[in-house]
């Protein structure tokens, strides 16, 4: 079909994954081959299972888990709601509205929200517990961090929950399931798609999150993209960058296959 | 739906979510209207910032630079992302089909950070220049895949046999791609090259990588000026910025249910 056009859509769609898709990709992994000096080398994953970095590896993934995490438990109930309103789908353009702000304008924000003389630090000193400092700590990098993944985690998790059938609930209800184990037992186990796609929406950006770290912690949290950011434009050694970016690579594609498999399978019925 | 016990809880408990989501930024704009010069002190209303603002010669070419980098990027994602999705969504051989999907979204699933660098090797090899034109490059190669999966489905929609009369009846090939596949998909494109326009207009990352010295973006900006410290000028630029986001999302969320009404009264 179409004969001849078709050829167009070849030369311009290909040459842009060649170009932009495949060729970044081969790059990458050539130049983390590579010292200072352009000379092939395998130096750099050396120096990456180095206790420095595996640790500044460790740091960053219990980060990542944290944020994915808290990101989960606060969203989770709210997509949960969120199902049951009447008005659902006004609520949840309401709710996904501040995901279209610009991130580092949220990020400032939280510059005077969370400073010294803040609303939160208000709020604290008034229960007694005097200023605590947020800024430019870990605290506030993960505090800022959910509040950023949230509506990425809303989103699918709604759109899973909203995908149960209504018979299977009163079934469960007919059945003598209470509130709870309805959840537990019927709605938990089918929202997992919904979760995963959330989970793998929060966690590997939050490994790369390098502007957060800069403009909220700080330079105390290191985390793998604030490093990669680190090597390419401030010690200028692109190889140790992107050996990193490799591992960042690997770690994305790791998640993506587990995801997918039966980690997260659902207990009854599966997909 | 299920059982109505726990409702008003639930409830209670979006409005909490609700409040934590929007606070931030009506902070942010609250502040913005400030006469002191602090995130955390009132010391009355003033539009002095604002004021500060337009007279910011420097911010207005920023801001300039970065609509029409969005713009013309959006156009030429456009263009590339809907041969994309025709490629794939006509494509009879089912490998093939699943290849040319997987690697068109890789993009989307990569980190900004690993786009932002790959992108640098990428120019720097090249021997492209940092600067409005490495940007514009940038930021239609990652908003290609986002429109691709916008113009899709649409493609996936159109009947065979609309295609099939169109030839029967004599078109030649290039009047069924402009009088019946276009039209046809149109809501799919104009869904795409939304998409991608904010794609371009919200880019910090890959930006920053791929842009030099001389050239700026206003995501970039607010960076560098953030870094630097709170100054209410950037709150007056936040508050004007919500408004042009809040625009584009209902402009979006205007084109999905335009896009939406003529299927389910087809159904009915």
């Amino acid at each position: 079909m179409l004969g001849k056009i078709r050829i167009l859509f070849w030369i311009t769609y290909g040459v842009w994954l060649a170009a932009f898709v495949v060729l970044p990709i081969l790059l990458v992994l050539y130049q983390s081959l590579h010292d200072v000096h352009g000379r092939w080398t395998l130096e750099n994953f050396f120096r990456f299972f180095s206790p420095v970095y595996l640790r500044m590896a460790g740091d960053s993934l219990w980060y990542a888990f944290w944020i994915t995490f808290l990101s989960l438990v606060v969203a989770y109930p709210a997509a949960l709601a969120l199902v049951r309103l009447a008005s659902r789908d006004f609520w949840l353009v309401a709710l996904i509205l501040p995901s279209w702000v610009n991130l580092l304008l949220k990020a400032y924000a939280f510059l005077g929200i969370l400073s010294e003389h803040g609303p939160v630090n208000a709020l604290v000193s008034l229960v007694g517990l005097g200023p605590v400092p947020l800024l430019f700590t870990d605290l506030g990098f993960v505090l800022v961090s959910v509040y950023i993944f949230i509506p990425f985690m809303i989103l699918p998790i709604f759109n899973a929950v909203r995908a149960i059938p209504a018979e299977l609930i009163d079934a469960a209800r007919d059945l003598g399931a209470s509130p709870l184990q309805v959840v537990r037992r019927v709605i938990w186990p089918l929202s997992l798609p919904g979760v995963r796609a959330g989970v793998q929406a929060t966690f590997i950006p939050a490994l790369s999150l390098f502007m957060i770290t800069r403009l909220i912690a700080g330079n105390r949290v290191i985390t793998l993209g604030t490093a990669i950011e680190q090597h390419f434009l401030v010690t200028g050694d692109w190889g140790m960058g992107s050996a990193i970016a490799v591992v960042l690579l690997l770690l994305m594609s790791a998640s993506v296959i587990f995801a997918r498999r039966s980690f997260f399978a659902a207990p009854v019925g599966g997909e | 739906m299920w059982e109505r016990t726990g409702g008003r809880l639930g409830k209670a408990y979006l409005v909490f979510v609700f409040f934590v989501l929007y606070a931030p930024i009506l902070y942010l704009i609250a502040f913005s209207f400030n006469a002191g010069d602090t995130m955390y002190a009132w010391e009355g209303f003033s539009l002095d910032w604002y004021r500060e603002l337009l007279n910011d010669e420097r911010l207005l070419v920023i801001a300039l630079n970065t609509l029409v980098i969005a713009l013309a990027s959006s156009i030429l994602a456009t263009v590339v992302g809907t041969a994309g999705a025709l490629l794939i969504g006509m494509s009879e051989a089912r490998r093939r089909r699943e290849t040319l999907l997987l690697l068109n979204n890789v993009l989307l699933v990569s980190p900004d950070v690993q786009i932002g660098i790959s992108f640098l090797l990428l120019f720097t090899l090249a021997g492209i220049a940092l600067g409005e034109g490495s940007v514009l490059l940038a930021h239609v190669a990652f908003s290609v895949p986002i429109v691709v999966l916008m113009v899709l489905p649409q493609v996936e929609k159109m009947p065979k046999t609309l295609l099939d009369a169109a030839y029967d009846l004599g078109a030649s090939h290039r009047d069924v791609l402009f009088r019946v596949i276009l039209p046809y998909i149109t809501p799919g494109i104009l869904a795409g090259f939304f998409m991608a326009l904010t794609y371009s207009f919200d880019d910090f990352a890959v930006t920053f990588f791929v842009t030099g010295g001389g050239f700026s973006t206003l995501p970039v900006e607010i960076y560098s000026r953030a870094r630097r410290g709170v100054s209410l000028e950037l709150n007056a630029l936040s508050a004007l910025l919500f408004l042009l986001s809040f625009a584009f999302a209902f402009g979006y969320y205007w084109i999905q249910r335009r896009e939406m009404r003529p299927r389910s009264e087809a159904r009915r």
